[in-house]
């Protein structure tokens, strides 16, 4: 479980974070959404210990990290997978490589056994031939699958994604939407997503935090946001007619 | 006030360049890597530019030697001193700001707008000894390609020499002989060595801590050449002032 404690971040003068609460489960999908400005992406970078805070304070599983030493952040980082909105592979590696690099930088498996892991993981996000291919030859729907294989193979305990369906398209959003809740499920592993996505809002929310002017609006999973009556929630999520309908049918057909 | 800020980041950045080292088995392959981007395919242009320099080097000084008591071999000797001082260390080093600076600078600037460096950074990768480390050790190869470049240099002096009819080959050869301190020689691979280290870490440091999109790569790309090149000439001044002067 990670536990944020009145998180608080500013850049300069401009208060970015303003004391933000909540806690993220194990085997469940958590969704960070809000609108762009609202400090979604600030938040997940002080979770992933790339931005520090000025107040406040992250415990993953009841270790503050803040308070942990460099050889013991370093252990942590090991234990924390991340999928990245461009991907992020390594463009001089192939895939079978950048799946890999964890491997090679955290264990001590022997070569044949980083390539077996390798192999495992990368069936598992149904890419069982792409091995040999470089980053550059493969589609974006493909790119966040290998991501999604890298962020795994060293069996993570936490797992945070930044916008993993920027730039795709609806079908393949959701093939990667089900990987994440059936991998996130599978290894009963805290996933944290920084989505914009709606689709993925309503399909893998099991818990969802809302961030408004980088403060926590509103707390909730799919289930529970078509019945809230909260204002700037209701704005974001159903800005389009389509999700206004949906919402109405859903609130009839429950009514 | 941000050139001393850039300054003080730089030196920040070589003291955190040592610190949590990479694992062995994959620090040797980022080396052998990095000494075949750097300087094994930075071989064919020094060659190149050494070879037709000793040559411009040899003719410039015969056509300027219009004085019959000056003895021929000065041309051999001019141009040994020349190479071996200045155009082999300086001037190549100067070429390869613009190459393998640009290439160091873009290559890890592309990785921080792709955020491969966050990326590493978030695995618990000490990113600069992963990044700059490497190309700082590879480039302690580097005076081996500048003394390949002083040997076709002089070399390149002398075909210009004899195909040109500026000098004879005993004359040439009597030149290179003449008057030779090895200290000139230790002198230009101690400053060989200083611009291996800033053709590693400057345009690594405008790399590593560039911000924006693909524009400021090319931006950066450009910084980093203008003051690795900036770097290597005050350097090249200070250190001939305290080992010659």
């Amino acid at each position: 479980m990670i536990e944020v404690k009145n998180l608080h971040k500013s850049f300069g003068n401009t208060e970015i974070l303003k004391g933000i609460s909540t806690t993220f489960e194990k085997g469940k999908t958590n969704l960070i959404i809000g609108q762009s400005g609202s400090g979604k992406t600030v938040f997940l970078k002080c979770l992933l210990g790339l931005f520090s805070y000025e107040e406040g304070s992250i415990a993953y599983d009841g270790k503050i990290f803040s308070s942990l030493t460099e050889d013991q952040k370093r252990d942590l980082r090991a234990e924390i997978g991340m999928v990245f909105q461009g991907s992020a592979l390594f463009d001089s590696m192939t895939i079978a490589q950048n799946v890999m690099f964890p491997l090679q930088m955290f264990t001590k498996m022997s070569k044949s056994e980083m390539e077996d892991r390798a192999d495992l993981v990368l069936k598992r996000v149904n890419l069982p031939d792409a091995h040999n291919k470089m980053p550059s030859e493969a589609s974006g729907g493909m790119q966040k699958r290998v991501a999604i294989a890298r962020a795994i193979v060293n069996n993570p305990k936490y797992l945070f994604c930044d916008e993993p369906n920027s730039g795709l398209d609806p079908k393949t959003a959701i093939v990667i939407d089900n990987l994440i809740q059936e991998i996130t499920d599978e290894y009963q592993i805290v996933t944290v997503i920084n989505s914009h996505d709606m689709n993925s809002v309503m399909e893998i929310g099991e818990k969802i935090v809302f961030l408004r002017n980088g403060l926590k609006a509103w707390e909730g999973s799919n289930k529970t946001i078509f019945k809230t009556d909260n204002e700037s929630v209701t704005d974001f999520v159903y800005s389009s007619n389509l999700f206004k309908k949906v919402r109405q049918m859903y609130l009839e057909e429950n009514a | 006030m941000k050139y001393l800020h850039n300054i003080g980041l730089y030196f920040l950045m070589i003291a955190e360049m040592f610190k949590k080292p990479t694992k062995w088995p994959v620090m040797r392959s980022l080396i052998l890597k990095d000494i075949d981007d750097l300087i094994i395919n930075s071989l064919g242009i020094i060659a190149f530019i050494s070879f037709f320099v000793g040559g411009v080097v040899t003719i410039q000084t015969a056509l300027n030697i219009d004085n019959p008591l000056i003895p021929r071999y000065l041309v051999g000797f001019a141009t040994r001193q020349s190479v071996i001082l200045e155009f082999a260390p300086t001037f190549t080093s100067i070429i390869m700001a613009g190459k393998v600076g640009s290439f160091i600078t873009s290559s890890i600037g592309t990785m921080r707008v792709t955020e491969q460096i966050d990326a590493l950074e978030v695995m618990g990768i000490n990113s600069l000894n992963y990044l700059v480390f490497p190309k700082t050790v590879a480039l302690m190869l580097y005076p081996f390609a500048i003394a390949i470049g002083m040997f076709l240099g002089i070399l390149g002096g002398m075909a210009a020499s004899i195909f040109g009819g500026y000098s004879t080959l005993t004359d040439y050869i009597t030149g290179i002989q003449t008057d030779f301190d090895t200290f000139h020689v230790t002198y230009a691979f101690i400053k060989t060595f200083v611009f291996a280290f800033i053709l590693a870490t400057v345009p690594s440091f405008y790399g590593y801590y560039m911000k924006g999109g693909a524009l400021e790569v090319g931006k950066a790309s450009t910084t980093a050449f203008v003051w690795t090149s900036v770097v290597i000439i005050l350097l090249n001044y200070i250190i001939t002032g305290m080992l010659l002067g």
